[in-house]
């Protein structure tokens, strides 16, 4: 728990900046993996066939899924499988972290087969007071999936609060 | 199956009850790529400390999609879909994914319907608030 902190110039420097683009698969086992971890039973999300009488071309990507990045060993965190580096780092000296918040925002739904490039950037920098967690600052990420061809599939914005 | 004259505001949608152990977080932690130690070793000290492995946020983020998915019954998509993390629950633990109709409303010939979604624990807290945009196709 940190008793004061402030926003430096350098950590101010990272908003803005887009990290690389990095492949993220949505694959029909991916999917199936996913919608069996939320605990779906929706067939849609499990049966090729019954998602294309549904109006799909294959397994839909259930809300929230954001597909699996390629992972490279070395390339990539491994327990949580982003590639690293993709955000510009913010050096704050903050051990804790906790998610705040998240938000997926859809141009049209993802379906198994597609690979699409992620790319994000630091949105904004914040620091908050509270009672349990002392002094934290919140680190707004976006972050953007494009197709092959460079369109919008969708927007993600998160929160990560570090204290 | 939803459609934009039958849709009420204040409707509420049919809540989905959980109680995931850590085989289900094992299997959500193989879907979603986040291994986070947290949520399936109880010798992790972190865990230690919090008393037992607590359920991925984002799983809890996942439900209260699962609830607008299951009522929307791929009749239309979702625009958006929001949450914040306000509260922790513990693997082994009963929450439930909860919705109601928020808002209704036509824009640029669109039928939009808002949702207000959230998981409840056993005290009552709404340890994920959340909202969606949904589009519906009639």
């Amino acid at each position: 728990m940190a008793d004061s902190f402030e926003i430096t110039d350098a950590m101010r420097s990272a908003i803005g900046i887009e990290g690389p683009q990095w492949p993220v698969e949505f694959t029909t086992t991916g999917i199936r993996s996913f919608a069996r971890g939320v605990g779906y039973t929706d067939p849609v999300y499990f049966d090729v066939e019954v998602a294309k009488a549904a109006g799909y071309a294959s397994l839909p990507a259930p809300p929230t899924y954001g597909g699996i990045p390629v992972f490279i060993p070395g390339k990539c965190d491994n327990t949580y499988g982003f590639p690293m580096g993709g955000n510009a780092r913010v050096e704050h000296g903050l051990k804790n972290l906790l998610d705040g918040g998240t938000e997926y925002t859809y141009v049209r739904v993802p379906v198994a087969g597609e690979t699409l490039l992620q790319s994000s950037k630091v949105a904004d920098l914040e620091v908050k007071t509270t009672k349990s967690l002392g002094t934290m600052l919140l680190v707004t990420s976006e972050g953007t999936f494009v197709d092959s061809t460079g369109v919008v599939v969708m927007t993600t914005r998160g929160q990560a609060i570090y204290y | 199956m939803p459609t934009y004259d039958a849709v009420n505001i204040g409707d509420e949608l049919a809540s989905i009850t959980k109680t995931p152990g850590r085989l289900q977080l094992v299997q959500y932690a193989a879907g979603s790529g986040d291994f986070n130690p947290l949520h399936y070793d109880a010798d992790f000290p972190q865990a230690k400390a919090i008393g037992d492995n607590i359920v991925h946020g984002r799983m809890k983020y996942a439900s209260i999609g699962q609830v607008a998915s299951d009522w929307l019954a791929h009749t239309g998509t979702i625009r958006s879909i929001s949450c914040q993390y306000r509260g922790m629950d513990l693997q082994g633990m009963t929450f439930v994914c909860k919705g109601v109709v928020k808002d209704k409303r036509i824009e640029d010939g669109a039928k939009i319907v808002e949702l207000e979604l959230w998981t409840e624990a056993a005290n009552g807290q709404k340890t994920t608030p959340g909202s969606a945009i949904i589009i519906l196709n009639a």
